[in-house]
């Protein structure tokens, strides 16, 4: 099961950099998207899977009773991912804007801020 | 050039809009220890805020969104900032009593509620500007390049 | 206990609260918000200096938030350097701010205000946490707010800008986070001090080094290092002056602080191969900026190149990892911040009174605004490295370090860019000041604002004060870089166990509580403050 998940990483960050790498603007974008996918799978599976065992303490005990799950890389991967969506969502407004302005999505053409 | 005006959106929208408003409270008043919270909570009220503008263009909320979210970053930083002024660290929860509401169960007053709400009206705020503003985009059709002549 | 809690906060609730404030504000004229946003400057001026005053009496200090202790909260530190940093970006942030006045911010439609003192926020943050997530949560909130500001005025250079800018440094974020996901598969922590000593107990190297190369991919993106700073020379000059000042003294020094922090509080087993790597790429990345800025004629571009050649000073001063090099450096970062900015503000006023930036279409100044010349004249040449200006001093104490320490090829590549950093002083100076006008003026000369005055003649004088009574300001350094290099005070000050912290303290029950859940959890099941501290801009948690 453990096996999935670096297989998972790895295709995320494969397709990303492949994407990445492109001239077309919105593959770049579903790119970065990918790329930033993969490094938060990464994080949750750095910590460790510890499946099937929630860190909810059940309603009659005082502690935890047994192996649990570390809670803490989950609350950073939810962090993580919140701000990966304010960032997208802002790259997405931005990207549209930019090819309204400049009418084209290939990165060839963004080269007026370069003089 | 997008309609949503078809026959099924605008009766299911009726009906879903309130039965959104009150969810939204709902998950923010029991997310301390239950799934939920302000987070949550913002995000289902702004969906709700952005269906109703979806059937009906003109009820654009009133209120300035980003106001609204200025304003619970407000409350947010009051409510992290207050415990320093107690004498006691940033962000240290201050609770208050606990009562028991019908539908949502126990809840305890305090800092920590406070700043849930802060949240719950930043998310509100900022996520129904975003999708409002992508919504105008698509109604418009003005997604193409303005080309100049 | 408050008042050093509060002396730490209060450079994170003052922006904060000027971000909250002026979102509420935002239908109220442009010029009112910029009159709040130059006073809550002032406080946090005032704010920071007593911080300084407080590190330098007591030593480090830490803020707990939520009272938890060290390793399951997020601790805010302070000692002399992080302190010092949070002082001069909230003299760069006044400066800013006043300089916007007369500058004019109506492109930016009403969001100019909230945003830059977002900006403000995300960078004390990161200067004052002791916790890499919560660093990588600083990074953010300081990201978010410059692609914005990057984007905002929305001509087609701007937003073409912005999306390199973002793309780049979206990567870096995710480097980052890979960086934290690996280290914290190591350690199990991600505090900085808790960090330290777990790593110093770890027999395999090889996971620890893997986890450091990361870090050094995601804080060289943002400090614009050799292979990475290609965002950077692309998207500062578009920016409207007061925000391309306040970028060009700060952001890329937030990376070279979380770069130093790291790997002189974390990585301390793993000098010799932090060395080997940013040795050779500070060397490079001086060379690489220098002739980059020579082939320019645009002046914040020129600019722009010759952030990226100093901050090749730093690395190569953080790579020589000795107290002295750490204290040149840390002396270099401060100089070159109020240097750089100033430059860049000087260079707003060229463009303003002529109309434009571009070196050939520029001339005559020298003539038309002696005072003007003059001000841009101290920065340049403090930059460049003439005495008794804080720049030589600054680069006197790194070359001399480095000869000591026998890194021949680095004081030689240091001595040789300084003499090109030079010549591209020399070539604004004979391009826009010296030379006669040119013939066809397209544009009546126009009024130079005194809003815009002050800022450039106030970092003038620190400059000038900072050649000369540079002993004060060394020794300051040298203390700064002691505290750096021996982090056994920061580590203990951050670690400090709970039944340590005062018991008649009103935290002490919280702290208990505290003690009592972890003991319960035996390990990490705290109640998480680490996304709730990331929500004054990213609320964060369902």
């Amino acid at each position: 099961m453990e096996i999935l998940l670096p297989i998972a990483i790895g295709v995320l960050f494969g397709c990303g950099c492949y994407l990445v790498l492109r001239r077309n603007i919105v593959r770049v974008l579903l790119g970065i998207m990918l790329f930033s996918q993969g490094a938060n799978l990464l994080l949750f599976a750095g910590a460790g899977l510890t499946p099937g065992a929630p860190p909810v303490i059940a309603g009659t005990a005082d502690t935890f009773d047994g192996p649990y799950a570390d809670p803490l890389p989950q609350a950073l991967v939810l962090t993580a991912i919140v701000i990966g969506f304010a960032v997208l969502a802002f790259a997405i407004v931005l990207v549209l804007r930019a090819y309204q302005r400049g009418g084209s999505e290939d990165l060839d053409d963004f080269h007026h801020s370069e003089n | 050039m997008s309609d949503y005006s078809t026959s099924i959106l605008p009766p299911a929208a009726r009906l879903l809009v309130p039965v959104l408003y009150a969810f939204s409270i709902f998950l923010l008043l029991r997310g301390h220890n239950l799934p939920g919270g302000g987070f949550i909570g913002g995000l289902v009220l702004a969906t709700a805020l952005v269906l109703r503008v979806m059937v009906q263009p003109d009820k654009a909320p009133r209120l300035d969104l980003i106001v609204l979210a200025g304003i619970g970053l407000m409350v947010a930083l009051i409510a992290a900032a207050v415990p320093l002024f107690l004498g006691q660290e940033l962000f240290t929860g201050v609770w208050g009593p606990e009562f028991a509401l019908p539908l949502v169960g126990k809840i305890k007053l305090g800092t920590v509620l406070v700043f849930d709400i802060g949240v719950f009206l930043v998310v509100t705020g900022v996520a129904a500007k975003i999708l409002l503003v992508l919504l105008a985009q698509l109604l418009s059709g003005q997604t193409a390049p303005r080309r100049r002549s | 206990m408050p008042a050093d809690s509060l002396l730490i906060a209060l450079p994170l609730i003052i922006p904060l609260f000027g971000v909250a404030l002026l979102l509420c504000l935002r239908r109220v004229p442009e010029r009112y918000c910029l009159g709040i946003t130059v006073g809550l400057c002032l406080l946090l001026t005032a704010a920071s200096a007593g911080l300084v005053a407080a590190v330098v009496q007591d030593g480090v200090l830490v803020l707990r938030s939520g009272a938890w202790p060290a390793p399951f909260g997020i601790a805010l530190v302070a000692d002399r350097f992080s302190a010092a940093m949070v002082l001069v970006t909230a003299v760069i942030g006044l400066a800013g701010a006043i300089y916007a006045i007369g500058h004019g911010t109506a492109k930016f439609r009403g969001f100019f205000t909230p945003l830059y003192m977002a900006l403000l926020l995300g960078v004390n943050g990161s200067f004052l946490t002791g916790d890499l997530f919560n660093l990588y949560v600083w990074f953010e909130v300081m990201l978010m707010a410059s692609f914005v500001l990057v984007a905002l005025p929305g001509g087609r250079p701007q937003l073409e800008a912005a999306v390199k800018y973002l793309v780049l440094n979206f990567i870096a974020s995710a480097f980052f986070l890979v960086g934290l996901g690996v280290t914290y598969g190591i350690a199990g922590t991600l505090n900085m001090a808790d960090l330290a000593q777990k790593f110093a107990t770890l027999e395999d190297p090889g996971m620890v080094l893997t986890s450091a190369t990361l870090f050094l991919i995601a804080f060289g993106i943002k400090a614009g290092i050799f292979p990475f700073y290609f965002w950077l020379p692309s998207s500062y000059h578009v920016t409207p002056t007061p925000i391309a000042a306040v970028f060009a003294g700060l952001l890329t020094k937030v990376g070279v602080y979380a770069l130093i922090r790291v790997s002189t509080v974390v990585y301390t087993g793993q000098q010799d191969f932090i060395q080997s790597i940013l040795l050779p790429l500070g060397i490079l990345t001086m060379i690489t900026g220098v002739f980059g800025a020579a082939s320019q004629f645009l002046i914040p571009r020129i600019l722009s190149f010759h952030i990226i050649s100093q901050i090749g000073y730093m690395i190569i001063g953080l790579a020589f990892f000795t107290e002295a090099a750490i204290a040149a450096t840390v002396f270099y970062i401060i100089h070159h911040i109020l240097v750089k900015s100033n430059l860049f503000l000087v260079g707003g006023m060229v463009g303003r009174q002529l109309g434009t930036q571009q070196l050939k279409r520029t001339g005559g100044l020298y003539k038309t605004a002696p005072i003007m010349a003059a001000l841009f004249l101290i920065p340049a040449m403090s930059l460049g490295g003439i005495p008794p200006l804080s720049g030589f001093f600054a680069k006197f104490a790194l070359v001399q370090e480095g000869i000591l320490l026998g890194h021949w090829i680095a004081v030689a590549a240091a001595l040789a860019v300084g003499l090109m950093t030079l010549y591209s002083m020399i070539k604004i100076w004979n391009e826009a000041f010296w030379k006669a006008p040119p013939v066809e003026r397209s544009a009546p000369l126009s009024r130079i604002p005194v809003t815009m005055w002050i800022p450039v003649i106030g970092l003038a004088a620190c400059t000038i004060t900072f050649g000369l009574f540079p002993g004060v300001f060394f020794e300051f350094a040298q203390d700064a870089a002691a505290e750096i290099m021996n982090p056994r005070a920061y580590i203990e000050a951050v670690l400090l166990p709970a039944e340590l912290l005062d018991p008649g303290e009103a935290a002490a029950p919280a702290a208990a509580e505290a003690a009592r859940a972890i003991e319960a959890a035996e390990g990490i099941g705290a109640d998480a403050p680490a996304p709730a501290e990331s929500a004054p801009d990213q609320p964060s948690l369902p």
